[in-house]
């Protein structure tokens, strides 16, 4: 399809799609996204939507959005302000419109903004009409009337469904606004809609009509060019977190041997790991969808008792039920991966919703002293080595280890560069398979002198059957021990092997340019946030030093160093200061919080005025 | 199993005896549960290595301790859903589950009734001694209800869960009942449950000598009040097979004098037949309502098994996929290339 108008060129555009749960903007998103990814620029996408699965239509409650921000130039985060809001009916624009840049572009459906549509919305007179829209450029569409006039003729396919392919003539007309391929979304219509023919045509041909109305229609003048980012050389994928995460554990069983064994319960947002992973039983893989997640958590300590890497997902409210199995296997010194993609809380909380205030759940959410490492992704793609990394400390210290990603990781997306297999780390263990005392006795709590990790020695190991379980151990045999001072020593043990696990991490970076003064150290999802206000504050000719962390249990060895190296420490979180309140009961520091828990990632804006407050004072 | 010199040595009763010094309190009924077991373990066939006991919390829990296999003492409740994982990883294995009344059927009810569903290849045994042991006496859901305890001075009020009538509500391919000290009983049960593939479970009805002593007298000392089902028999029992059983027109059984209604009239057991009403029916004959207890086997029918179907799900991907290639994986979807 070629172009015959003006073009402009842009170094970056925020595009927000916004319309009702059922009128598929997710998936639009997802097509606009894969475009992008292939066209070569650096971008990263916010999908948003409301834990209903088709809440009332042309309700405020059920908007659903998918923002994507994409650019020339290496990008850290979705994206402030949308610059284009496309509002496929009132109530997709009322909910987006405070978002949108002053200035900034609205493609509205006409054919949506109709009596009973605004009055859902709260409109009493039309936005498109009162001139409330006067600070913006607004292009009306009729995306529905022409979507359903261009599929006239489709033999099996209803006026009504002809309108449910108004999402594709939308994908279309964005698809020619900014220089999209289209090549890749007409194999996706074909390839997932196979078995409708029917809807295979009326998909093509809204998203054509989509193409070929803004190329033809006078109210869109120029078209927009934004050039491909440089990248570092290598083969790219687009990859969301869930995704990253899954292959990650995969990763893991391939580099330990270990058969990967999944115990987990549905649940938002995690529950797209228990799907993938059950598609990839080639593998070896096996996902068992357990009746709760205790039973989840459960199966997957009698797996890894069995030799599997046994894992367990969930999110925070699943996290809480699971506090008892992990400090079973805290006792028993077995291997577990406990993965809390959080959402926003406390209880069910706002289950689309990302926050990172299960740090101390994990932390310290056991009764007793459970000492459990904590590994936290940072990008959505970084949860590929977050799991694997997690899989290694597990394996290697016979320790549950808390994976920590977030519903903002979980569902975002960004250019991936594939890691090369075969320059991955092996993880491997050795499983015990001779007796490790003297007169061939065998100890099952014999420890690793280096580690302190003890033997995992599985069933159907001759001559090495033992027994453990939740009650205290006798250090070395194992055997039930009420004896106070064994007590104190197991404790002690326990706390210090995964303490020492700071030996075996690499230290914390600080990315300091100009020596500054301030240091900003968050974990988790804000690293884009953090980084590019960061950029910005730099920009302003200001200082500020950021580091993230990646581990939280235990922290690197260098990160009282750091903190302490500094006058002003900023620590942002999307809580009310969960590492704040670690960084200093650990290291005496007078670190300051930025703290929002909105359920939205931080804007780098906010970020960056948090830090020039701080660099100023 | 073998020396390691390629003979086999038979196993006895002694060499599944672990180290550690047996807790439970003098007179017991799981003391004559371990040693059945214990005696019984030869005739598996397997070696010790390929044996697994995984148990919950409470007095029972703590047996896997006294095995000479591999074992587990886990959390209240759970067990199921821990051999659960072990048992579909390591099919090679034979998992075992001891759990009590209180373990399976209040804090676990949930894991032993889908364990149950899933026909997971795990022996369940569960001691019932209708009381909580090792809290030191509160009333169990299986306690009689009005059972005065420390916990209910003025009676409990709910009403008791019959055991097998669970199991068998849960589809449980495998259902049976033995008594502690019924040596024969419990061994044969014990037999028929190892040699089920999927789920077998097997109430234990076992005397607490503290907190419930006598709570099975009836049965565990008047021996006439026994019924031993046998599957493709008519339903006898008394010192004289006097009594029996009969299915009224709702399908329910009751016991009658077999005098009185004669031979021909008497319900026939048939454990292997698909629908499980006449399990549940059996299950419902018990001392309150009948004055007699069944035992034995009175469910034992071919199911897909749970581990077996999930070997074939990761056999049938590999034949349609291959086996699986990692970096193919990772290079999935749309990619692109920067030069």
């Amino acid at each position: 399809m070629a172009k015959t108008k003006p073009v402009e060129h842009l170094e970056r555009v925020v595009i927000r799609f916004a319309g009702d749960s059922g009128d598929g903007m997710q998936l639009t998103g997802d097509r606009f996204t894969s475009e992008t990814a292939v066209f070569g620029n650096d971008l990263a996408t916010l999908p948003d939507f409301p834990a209903e699965i088709r809440a009332p239509a042309g309700s405020l409650p059920g908007v659903s959005g998918f923002q994507v921000h994409f650019a020339d130039h290496d990008i850290l985060t979705p994206g402030d302000q949308p610059s284009v809001l496309v509002a496929m009916n009132p109530a997709a624009l009322k909910v987006n419109l405070a978002d949108l840049a002053k200035g900034g572009t609205v493609i509205a459906n006409t054919d949506a903004f109709n009596e009973r549509n605004l009055q859902k919305a709260g409109y009493e007179t039309n936005p498109l009409e009162d001139g409330s829209l006067a600070d913006f450029h607004v292009h009306e569409v009729a995306l529905s009337s022409m979507t359903v006039e261009a599929l006239k003729g489709i033999e099996g396919v209803t006026s009504r469904e002809a309108e449910r392919s108004k999402n594709f003539f939308a994908l279309g007309l964005m698809s020619w606004l900014y220089h999209r391929p289209v090549e890749g979304t007409i194999a996706f219509i074909e390839g997932k809609f196979a078995s409708r023919p029917e809807i295979v045509e009326a998909n093509t041909r809204a998203f054509k009509a989509g193409w070929n109305y803004g190329e033809t229609s006078e109210d869109f003048a120029v078209s927009y060019e934004i050039a491909p980012a440089q990248l570092r050389p290598g083969t790219y994928r687009q990859v969301s977190g869930n995704t990253a995460l899954t292959y990650g554990l995969i990763a893991a069983s391939k580099l330990s041997g270990l058969p990967l064994f999944l115990g987990a319960y549905p649940i938002t947002p995690a529950s797209d790991v228990l799907e993938q992973l059950a598609q990839l039983k080639q593998f070896g893989v096996r996902t068992f969808q357990a009746e709760d997640e205790i039973a989840a958590s459960g199966a997957a300590v009698g797996a890894a008792f069995g030799g599997a890497l046994g894992v367990t997902t969930s999110a925070g409210p699943g996290i809480v039920l699971k506090s008892e199995t992990v400090g079973l296997a805290v006792t028993l010194e077995l291997p577990l991966v406990v993965v809390d993609v959080q959402r926003a809380g406390p209880s069910t909380g706002m289950p689309t919703k990302p926050e990172q205030a299960d740090l101390l759940m994990v932390m310290f959410g056991r009764n007793s002293e459970s000492p459990v490492p904590v590994v936290a992704a940072s990008t959505p793609a970084g949860c590929f080595h977050a799991a694997i990394e997690a899989a290694r400390i597990a394996i290697k210290y016979r320790t549950p280890v808390f994976l920590l990603s977030d519903a903002y990781l979980a569902n975002g997306s960004e250019p991936w560069l594939i890691p090369d297999v075969a320059a991955l780390a092996d993880i491997s263990t050795e499983f015990a398979t001779e007796p490790n005392d003297d007169d061939g006795v065998f100890l099952p709590y014999k420890r690793d002198p280096l580690t302190l990790a003890r033997p995992w020695a599985i069933p159907g190991t001759p001559g090495l059957e033992h027994r453990i379980g939740g009650l205290e151990k006798e250090n070395e045999t194992g055997n039930v021990s009420y004896d106070p001072e064994n007590h104190d020593l197991m404790v002690q043990l326990r706390a210090a092997k995964v303490a020492g696990i700071s030996a075996d991490i690499p230290e914390l970076e600080v990315d300091d340019p100009d020596s500054a003064d301030t240091l900003v150290i968050g974990w988790g999802s804000t690293y884009g946030a953090i980084g590019a206000a960061a950029r910005r504050v730099r920009a302003s000719g200001r200082r500020v030093a950021t580091a993230h962390l990646r581990y939280l249990n235990p922290f690197p060895r260098n990160t009282g160093d750091v903190v302490r190296a500094y006058d002003k420490v900023l620590v942002p979180e999307m809580n009310l200061g969960q590492l704040r309140m670690l960084l200093r009961a650990e290291y005496l520091v007078d670190a300051v919080g930025y703290n929002k828990v909105r359920g939205r990632p931080f804007r780098a804006a906010e970020l960056a005025e948090a830090m020039t407050t701080l660099v100023d004072s | 199993m073998s020396n390691g010199n390629g003979d086999l040595v038979q196993l006895t009763g002694k060499d599944f005896k672990s180290d550690q010094e047996v807790r439970w309190c003098p007179g017991c009924g799981d003391y004559a549960i371990l040693n059945v077991i214990q005696g019984f373990m030869p005739e598996l066939g397997l070696a010790r290595e390929q044996i697994v006991f995984v148990s919950g919390i409470g007095c029972a829990a703590r047996f896997p301790y006294y095995m000479q296999t591999y074992g587990m003492h886990s959390i209240h409740g759970r067990a199921p859903a821990i051999a659960t994982g072990l048992a579909v990883t390591r099919p090679d294995l034979s998992v075992w589950v001891v759990t009590g009344d209180g373990d399976a059927l209040s804090i676990g009810g949930n894991h032993l009734i889908h364990a149950l569903r899933r026909n997971v290849n795990l022996k369940i045994l569960l001691f019932n001694n209708r009381i909580y042991g090792l809290t030191k006496g509160q009333y169990s859901p299986t306690s009689e209800l009005g059972k005065v305890t420390k916990s209910t001075p003025m009676g409990s009020l709910d009403h008791p869960f019959n055991p097998l009538s669970i199991a068998i509500g849960a589809e449980a391919s495998f259902v049976a009942r033995a008594i502690d000290t019924d040596k024969k009983g419990l061994t044969d049960v014990l037999g028929a449950a190892a040699r089920h593939r999927g789920s077998a479970f097997v109430e234990i009805l076992q005397n607490c000598n503290i907190y419930n002593d006598g709570a099975f007298d009836y049965v565990r000392d008047e021996k006439a009040n026994r019924i031993y089902l046998e599957s493709g028999q008519p339903i006898r029992f008394g010192e004289d097979g006097e009594r029996g059983l009969v299915q009224d027109a709702d399908g329910s059984a009751r016991v009658v004098d077999v005098a009185e209604v004669g031979e021909g009239s008497l319900l026939v057991h048939d454990a292997h037949h698909r629908e499980p009403s006449l399990a549940f029916a059996l299950s419902r004959v018990t001392f309150e309502t009948d004055g007699a207890v069944p035992l034995g086997v009175f469910r034992a029918v071919e199911q897909p098994v749970y581990d077996d179907l999930m070997s074939e799900q990761l056999e049938a991907a590999r034949e349609r996929s291959g086996e699986g290639d990692l970096e193919a994986l990772l290079q999935s979807g749309d990619t692109w290339t920067v030069a």
